[in-house]
């Protein structure tokens, strides 16, 4: 009780409340109009937050963080196009129970779900808060870097069917935060005798480059479409009433979120295709999914908005980021010289509660917000592409050129912007890259820390906690394996399945040469190994 | 089409291309791993300041290969010339980007956006009235949101030095 007062405490300044009306707003308006997404939003606020308090900057960012899934939901019902890339599923169950008449009834149900999820969450982690505090002290380098390495596994084979690009892509994350100046020994690494790449290459200018300038490249590059909206008459209180009817799926689906969150580089995607799943096989009507049911939009919306608030114990507790957008928000600490870690779970308590009821005033908001606003909100879907592509352009240079008023920071995020173009042009990832600067960074320091106290490689693992990270990263790299193996077969299977003759004039007469030396052969050698004498005498009539 | 493609996750086209690229930007980063790393004496494995860029370097060059053998089509096609037509003319983009960047700090931020964001728009195929006001006040809205609450670090414009004492510094300060 002492811990949750302290915690208002430092939330009770109007700056920090100005704060969550502006992140839980702005989240809600960026969430709502598609092709811009949460990652562009906070990559570009990031550098404006440098100069507010921890508090208020990371309030802001976990603002547009936690309510841009409560947006994203209002294009995903009403035009079938997913606000941001985890809404991707309330289309299923969403649109067609716009296209039957229900937006209202659907919109209403994604609040609601998204509302509990986003509480489930909040409470869980606030009573989850003291267990963690006494665990995250037993983690020291080797675990952090075994805990690192997981994370960066994790995210590679998240990304299924692209997983040796996403590892080829890690490494190049890594790779960039090798260059420069190595801090042990101060010697180059990878500078090619240039001054600016001394200093190494900044991470937020590359994040800048590869989410805000690569989706302003290809909104600019695109057409712009034509949106039909569905008006919305009525009130939207009774997705509360009908979101009650089924506590058991929202409570399942919100444990998913939880604990799927809470794991480095697993995220939204999973909890939630866990969470529809699950509503799917224990559902009474499992046919009706995909087909307009309120349980898989539900499971949908309650699932992912119950990550945001887990994603942030591996950064808070270890100063691990899971995704990208927690790496991103590691800069904000890393700026204020606050290094998040067991060190801030065991001295500073009250300030990682405090962000937890940020989250949980956040949620309130929103859905006062939404419920209240959301017959005007929906015009912003109307906001056309390219003008985005003109408006994300012009804010990402307030994004990049503050930070050193640079005019290569701005060359070399408009290069990441290229890079992150193309990614999008092939549909391939570009998280990874992130990760592997953040986690590569990370891994570096603590496997130097780690190796200088253990004689054989044996000793790394010898503490429990590091042994069972290390069965862990064992296990998910066999699972994987016998992922892949099974993928092979069902390819082999697939391909054989649809093997059909050629019809090339080449392959006819093979086949023809191929009949008359086999069968054809056969038969001939048949008859001829067999006397038949040839009969000389007039044939009998028949 | 073939099975591997029909299951391959995105476009086909044009993948092989960056395959290539990226294998062979990697081989030269890793041809390069002696000259620009260096070998510490006396100095543990794990602690070598080459150890960390080799182990990057390595997996992008391994990885990268084993993607572009992966691809289940490798041979370049016109499809593929398609595409990275597409990959230039979005350079078009980055010019825009880097005038704006340079013009700033000559102009200054309200005058160089005020005249950036309507001509982007107006490239980009919003030609009426009605668009072009909108960009305008846009532009107006992100530096006065930026520049005059946020105070973000943007420099005042060149310009501004030959405008009179308390015009100058209102400038410079809040535009």
């Amino acid at each position: 009780m002492e811990l949750l007062v302290s915690a208002a405490e430092i939330l009770a300044r109007w700056d920090v409340v100005l704060a969550l009306l502006v992140g839980s707003v702005g989240g809600v308006l960026i969430g709502a109009i598609p092709g811009v997404g949460p990652a562009v939003a906070i990559a570009i606020l990031l550098p404006a937050t440098f100069s507010m308090e921890p508090i208020v900057g990371l309030t802001v960012l976990l603002g547009i963080y936690g309510s841009s899934m409560y947006g994203g939901a209002i294009p995903a019902i009403l035009i079938n196009t997913p606000g941001t890339a985890v809404n991707a599923l309330t289309t299923y169950d969403g649109f067609p129970m716009t296209a039957r008449g229900e937006a209202r009834r659907a919109l209403s149900l994604a609040y609601s779900a998204s509302f509990f999820g986003g509480v489930f969450s909040v409470v869980c982690l606030i009573l989850f808060a003291p267990v963690l505090a006494r665990i995250a002290p037993m983690f020291g380098s080797r675990e952090i870097f075994l805990a690192a390495l997981l994370g960066l596994i994790l995210v590679v084979i998240a990304h299924r069917g692209q997983t040796l690009i996403a590892a080829a892509l890690a490494f190049f994350g890594v790779f960039l935060n090798t260059v420069g100046l190595e801090p042990v020994k101060y010697s180059k690494r990878y500078t090619f005798d240039q001054s600016w790449l001394s200093s190494g290459v900044d991470l937020i200018v590359v994040v800048l480059g590869l989410f805000a300038l690569s989706q302003a490249f290809y909104l600019l590059q695109g057409d712009d479409e034509k949106v039909r909206l569905t008006p919305l008459r009525g009130g939207l209180f009774q997705g509360l009433r009908e979101l009650s009817r089924h506590p058991r799926v929202a409570g399942v689906a919100g444990s998913f979120g939880v604990v799927m969150g809470m794991i480095p580089g697993v995220g939204e995607f999973t909890a939630q295709f866990m969470s529809y799943t699950y509503a799917q096989r224990s559902s009474k009507r499992p046919e009706d999914f995909g087909h307009g049911s309120s349980e898989g939009l539900i499971a949908a919306e309650t699932s992912n908005n119950a990550v945001p608030a887990a994603a942030m114990v591996p950064l808070l507790a270890l100063g691990i980021p899971g995704e990208a957008l927690t790496a991103m928000m590691l800069s904000v600490f890393y700026v204020h010289n606050v290094v998040p870690g067991p060190q801030l779970f065991q001295n500073d308590m009250p300030f990682v509660v405090a962000l937890y009821l940020a989250l949980l005033v956040l949620n309130v908001l929103v859905l006062i917000f939404l419920l209240s606003a959301t017959g005007h909100l929906v015009k912003v879907v109307k906001i056309p592409n390219r003008f985005l592509g003109v408006a994300i352009l012009t804010l990402s240079f307030v994004g990049v050129y503050s930070l050193r008023n640079s005019f290569t920071d701005c060359l070399i995020a408009a290069c990441f912007g290229v890079f992150g173009f193309v990614l999008k042009r092939l549909s391939l990832p570009a998280v990874p890259i992130i990760l592997g600067m953040v986690l590569g960074g990370i891994m570096e320091v603590k496997l130097r820390a780690g190796m200088a106290r253990v004689k054989t490689p044996l000793d790394f693992i010898d503490r429990p906690i590091a042994m069972i990270l290390f069965l862990m990263i064992l296990g998910v790299l066999a699972l994987h394996i016998r992922y892949v193996l099974s993928e092979r077969r069902k390819l082999k299977e697939a391909k054989w399945s649809a093997r059909k003759r050629s019809t090339r004039f080449g392959m006819q007469m093979f086949r023809r040469r191929d009949y008359l030396s086999t069968e054809r052969g056969k038969k001939v050698r048949e008859k001829r190994s067999k006397y038949v004498p040839r009969s000389t005498g007039p044939r009998s009539p028949r | 089409m073939t099975e591997e493609e029909r299951r391959f996750k995105g476009p086909v086209r044009g993948q092989s291309l960056f395959a290539i690229i990226f294998v062979v930007a990697s081989l030269l980063l890793l041809s390069q791993l002696g000259n620009e790393t260096r070998w510490a004496k006396g100095t543990q494995l794990f602690a070598q300041p080459r150890f960390w860029p080799a182990v990057a370097v390595g997996g992008m060059v391994l990885f990268g290969l084993l993607h572009l053998w992966a691809l289940p089509r490798k041979r370049l096609r016109h499809a593929d010339l398609v595409e990275w037509r597409i990959w230039f003319f979005a350079l078009e983009w980055v010019l825009w980007f880097l005038a704006y960047v340079m013009v700033v700090p000559v102009l200054g931020y309200l005058p160089s956006t005020l005249i950036f964001v309507p001509l982007l728009a107006w490239r980009v195929g919003y030609r009426g009235p009605r668009m072009l006001w909108i960009s305008a006040g846009f532009a107006v809205a992100v530096v006065i949101v930026f520049k005059t609450f946020l105070q973000v670090r943007i420099p005042g414009g060149a310009v501004y030095e030959y405008l009179p004492g308390a015009l100058r510094s209102f400038l410079i300060l809040n535009f």
